[in-house]
């Protein structure tokens, strides 16, 4: 029941192209931009297109890239870089992944391009080295784009020079944060540093740089050649364009999708992703990656773009859309990023290093039916703080998850923490089975499967589980064809 | 200059000023902990990593470090609204949530910033109490002891290792949670370049970093009636132990520290400025040497025990400019457990020699290998802090501000005014250049006795010094990151001097990693250096080789400077060593 169509900019080569050919991007209109920008456009009015265009960054913020360019460009230095940021690392996310590997020339063209407009000669892909594939296609795309001298010395014969070269991430989710990035690249420790100076105007070296994203500059080739105008067809006014979504989670059609800015959610859950499997009633989204937040039923008509789905105390991020049913306890999900972010904190900012790990043990003693309603306001008020007094945007957005599931779902906190019960019967210390007499058949069927061997009763006569012994697995409920377990 | 309003109050500051620095000058405070300026001496730790000066900015969505943002035009800043005090306040909170409050038996009590910062936010319970990180001690070395239980990550000593000094030995490790300044793979701090300069205690605002403490040690000498126990005192130690009694900053203490360490039980109580002039003759006849018999210019001095482990690790190729003397401390120790003993009648080995320095990187140097005395044991057995020996004085119930002042013991106990200097940068070439000016311009009936070219507080200073028909170019460089780049000059080929003075520490000894804990203040440190030169326009004799204890010991004991024995007993030769 796709009634939903998908518009591909950025994805427009994968799967249709031979990644491992230029001749094939070539073919697709590839290098055409790069042509002609160098022959016809002067960098001023490169940077004016995509100023014009309304782009807006695809990699978490959404700062508009062509005011990135244009400081950049005004920034007075004799060095300065072209850097994307290919160190994809939100948990499920493979947007970045999918162009590198599929349309690699897409990134290389739209660096050359930023790297005629702002005056850079020195570019570099700061990919995660867990995406072989991916480095291998870039290392083949800069290797053949570099012998028919579209990238190099002198390209085309201008007297424009453009040179890329890959940096390898080591798995560091806070990498992702650009100028824990630069850092990075610089040999330190990747840790954010303190803005400004922005790296537009300090950046790589201390040199004025221009980072963006995969997916942002998978946008740029085709907005040069077609123009700015040709853009702001799609999408909406503050955010023209497509985004790639990447859709996962209890939905039937998983996968990659990319549609114009302003599409409703619903539309992509319930049309592209077919709506909620096995039935199940749909309970909530969650976008933006670790540091997004879930967006409940009653949202699901919210167009995406950048100022919506923070009205909603999520994010864009860079794309992540994970669908939970009513089986998924909000409270669970929200410790479930919080111990992601936690862990990938840097450590650098108090808030971000000792105040997560308090949050996530407040979290905790939910989870555990410990909590109180005082863990409830304090969740909220430290969460807070920790965005309004981290460091970098890790810190900023890690509470997001547990806010947004408070602000949303909170009876699920409530009866937790009053009832000591899960609705959603995921959290282990908060649920509990039992055998209903009158529907039991003595079947044995459960006592059998059971793991912790905590079920007796003889054959055809009523069952009785040791909840001291019990370790909630479920098996038990599974099993039964008689619907005589349930939870409680 | 920009103009912004703070508190609904106008102001302006100059262009490059942080919101902290455009608050203070309207009188405005704003608390803060990881952020450290001392313009001075180029340690500026402006990281924004504790978030405690947190304050809304209009127009920004959240708020911002004071320490580290720039005051621009037009911008409105509140320091005091109740979103920046419970920010603020929550972040104190988080931090004492990590922190073992052992607040009253740690070295720090009283004197540490984030008990403070508790103190001053009126923090009276802490409501995010949850595990604590656990972290095993670094007891490794003997001068430095690394906690990082008590750590809050407010990098500056990294900054002061990495940026001041260059030595590199800091560093984050780990993340998140578990993230620890060390050095690097979680090294003891025993198996690293660390010099052991101290400097990273100085500003360490907790007690995180403190130094190794022998107290106990030195309390069971002294009560064992079979030893016979001496104090020497470095000329640094006289112009600050007093601050740790309340007295004014730049007090000279000398006669009371000597009543003190009496009291304390010490058998003598002698001072390692005699061991200083002794060091000059030594020093300038082996630059006598290099001149006559074509050495290797120019000469450096090797006082500084934090200089020397920095040179072997970073110029191991280097080894042969250094002069060959030991450090006048070492110098004394090993004259004392001959010399002296055999004039005193006592058996080397119940002889135990106690340094009182303003410096860490002693302890370690007391333990080398090279310097093991000839007679017994090491030239030096133990070295104390300037604060420990305050602590010392404290314990011992000695009413330090009312003590009358008393003189050193007698031999080794007298010194000139030239010794006194070597606490402060410059001055221990000024102590070389005040006798050669007689040595070398003998017709000169009023040779020179200031050479105030030579002072001052720039990190790297030179000189030309005229002595009759000669010339002596003169370098003078303080904190290890200016000796690094005078050393690198000099391998280069690209400066040319006959005399070089290094001191690790910024301003020499009395900025020493043992003193006193200068509050993040450097004008306390030019107090202590204009105390350093008082001291010694108030001696009698300001010239080493005038010094009639040191001509006696050459003439009854030494021989010749840089003769044999002097060869024996007085200097020492240096090692190369790995930087990781």
């Amino acid at each position: 029941m796709s009634g939903v169509s998908q518009t591909r900019i950025a994805l427009r080569n994968c799967g249709v192209i031979d990644p491992e050919s230029i001749n094939d991007y070539i073919a697709t209109d590839g290098y055409d931009a790069l042509a002609k920008a160098i022959f016809t456009l002067t960098p001023d009015d490169v940077v004016d297109i995509v100023k014009k265009s309304g782009l807006r960054g695809r990699g978490g913020a959404g700062f508009p890239t062509g005011i990135k360019w244009e400081t950049a460009k005004k920034s007075q230095s004799d060095v300065k870089y072209v850097l994307c940021n290919a160190d994809e690392g939100d948990p499920g996310a493979f947007m970045d992944r999918s162009v590198l590997e599929g349309d690699p020339h897409s990134v290389l063209e739209a660096m050359a391009l930023c790297g005629y407009a702002i005056g850079a000669s020195q570019g570099i892909i700061y990919v995660r080295a867990e995406y072989p594939l991916a480095v291998k296609r870039l290392q083949i795309a800069i290797d053949q784009a570099t012998d028919l001298g579209l990238l190099g010395e002198n390209i085309l014969g201008s007297s424009f020079s453009f040179s890329l070269r890959l940096y390898f991430g080591a798995g560091a989710f806070v990498c992702g944060e650009e100028t824990s990035l630069m850092n990075s690249v610089q040999g330190g420790r990747g840790e954010p540093r303190i803005k400004p100076p922005f790296p537009a105007v300090a950046g790589l070296w201390n040199k004025p740089t221009n980072i963006n994203n995969v997916e942002t500059y998978a946008n740029i080739a085709p907005i040069i050649r077609n123009g700015w105008e040709w853009f702001r067809k799609f999408g909406t006014e503050k955010s023209p364009g497509t985004k790639v979504f990447a859709l996962a989670g209890k939905v039937n059609n998983v996968g990659l999708v990319e549609v114009p800015m302003g599409t409703p959610l619903r539309s992509i859950i319930e049309g592209i992703g077919g709506g909620i499997r096995n039935g199940r009633r749909y309970k909530a989204v969650q976008t933006g990656g670790p540091s997004g937040g879930c967006i409940p039923a009653e949202h699901l008509d919210t167009p995406i773009d950048y100022e919506s789905l923070i009205s909603l105390g999520s994010m864009m991020g860079s794309g992540g859309m994970i669908v939970m049913d009513e089986d998924d306890c909000m409270v669970n999900i929200a410790k479930f990023y919080l111990t992601f972010t936690a862990e990938e904190s840097c450590g650098k900012c108090t808030p971000c290093r000792i105040g997560n790990k308090r949050l996530l043990e407040i979290l905790d003693r939910i989870t555990e039916g410990e909590g109180t309603d005082n863990d409830l306001e304090e969740l909220d008020i430290l969460g807070n703080i920790i965005k309004d007094t981290a460091l970098c945007g890790l810190g900023q957005s890690s509470p997001n998850p547990a806010i947004s599931t408070l602000r949303f779902f909170r009876d699920e906190y409530t009866a937790h923490v009053k009832d000591k019960r899960c609705p959603a019967g995921s959290c282990k210390k908060l649920i509990g089975f039992k055998i209903l007499a009158d529907k039991c058949t003595g079947c044995t069927v459960c006592a059998r499967n059971c793991p912790a061997n905590c079920i007796s009763g003889s054959i055809k006569k009523v069952h009785v589980i040791d909840q001291e012994k019990c370790i909630k697995c479920g098996a038990c409920l599974e099993k039964c064809r008689f619907k005589a377990i349930v939870r409680g | 200059m920009v103009n912004l309003t703070i508190n609904n109050m106008k102001a302006s500051a100059p262009e490059g000023a942080t919101i902290l620095e455009a608050a203070r000058d309207l009188g405005v405070h704003i608390p803060t902990l990881c952020h450290l300026n001392l313009h001075d001496i180029k340690m500026v730790n402006r990281v924004g990593t504790c978030r405690v000066c947190m304050v809304e900015v209009e127009g920004r969505r959240n708020l911002l470090p004071a320490c580290s943002t720039l005051a621009t035009e037009g911008m409105v800043i509140r320091t005091n609204t109740s979103r920046a005090i419970r920010a603020r306040r929550t972040i104190v909170e988080l931090l004492l949530s990590n922190h073992p409050k052992e607040c009253l038996t740690c070295e720090r009590n009283q004197n540490c910033e984030l008990q403070s910062l508790a103190a001053e936010m009126g923090i009276r319970e802490i409501k995010y109490e949850g595990p604590r990180l656990k972290s095993k001690k670094d007891t490794s070395s003997y001068s430095i002891v690394r906690n990082s239980e008590k750590c809050v990550l407010c990098r500056r000593c990294e900054t002061m290792c990495n940026e001041v000094q260059t030595v590199g030995v800091y560093s984050a490790i780990h993340r998140g949670f578990e993230t620890v300044i060390g050095p690097a793979f979680d090294l003891p701090m025993i198996d690293t370049a660390c010099t052991f300069c101290g400097q990273c205690v100085s500003v360490c605002p907790t007690g995180a970093l403190t130094e190794t403490d022998d107290s106990a040690d030195v309390w069971a000498a002294i009560s064992n009636p079979d030893l016979f126990v001496i104090a020497q005192t470095a000329p640094a130690v006289r112009v600050a132990l007093g601050e740790s009694f309340g007295m004014p900053v730049g007090s000279q203490v000398t006669g009371k520290m000597a009543a003190a360490l009496r009291k304390m039980g010490f058998d003598r109580v002698l001072d390692t400025d005699f061991a200083a002039d002794l060091t000059i003759m030594e020093e300038a006849n082996e630059f006598l040497h290099r001149v006559t018999h074509g050495g290797r210019l120019p000469i450096l001095t090797s006082c500084c025990p934090a200089w020397v482990k920095f040179f072997e690790h970073q110029f191991p190729d280097l080894l042969d400019i250094p002069s060959t003397c030991k450090s006048p401390h070492e110098m004394f120790g090993a004259v004392a457990k001959t010399y002296l003993a055999k004039k005193l009648g006592i058996q080397p080995e119940k002889m135990v020699i106690v340094s009182i320095m303003p410096c860490l990187a002693k302890k370690f140097e007391a333990k080398r290998e090279e310097l093991a005395g000839k007679e017994a044991g090491s030239d030096v057995d133990y070295v104390l802090s300037t604060r420990e020996l305050a602590r010392m004085i404290r314990e011992a119930g000695i009413n330090f501000n009312a003590l009358a002042d008393e003189e050193f013991d007698s031999i080794m106990g007298e010194s000139t005014g030239a010794s006194v200097i070597f606490g402060t940068t410059g001055g221990v070439i000024e102590a070389v250049v005040r006798s050669a000016a007689v040595w070398l311009d003998k017709d000169n009936p009023n040779p020179p006795i200031d050479f105030k070219q030579l002072r001052g507080i720039e990190g790297i200073r030179e000189a030309e010094v005229k002595i009759a028909d000669k010339t002596l170019r003169i370098a003078i460089a303080h904190g290890l990151g200016n000796a690094r780049a005078l050393l690198t000059d000099i391998r280069d080929g690209k400066a040319h001097y006959d005399a070089i003075e290094i001191m690790a520490c910024p301003s020499g000894c009395v900025g020493g990693g043992g003193q006193p804990y200068h509050g993040n203040n450097i004008e306390v440190l030019k107090k202590r250096a204009a105390a350093i030169y008082k001291e010694d326009e108030e001696k009698t004799i300001r010239r080493s080789h005038e010094n009639k204890e040191v001509q006696a010991i050459y003439e009854d004991f030494l021989g010749e400077p840089y003769g044999e024995i002097a060869h024996e007993l007085l200097h020492t030769h240096y090692r190369k060593r790995d930087l990781l």
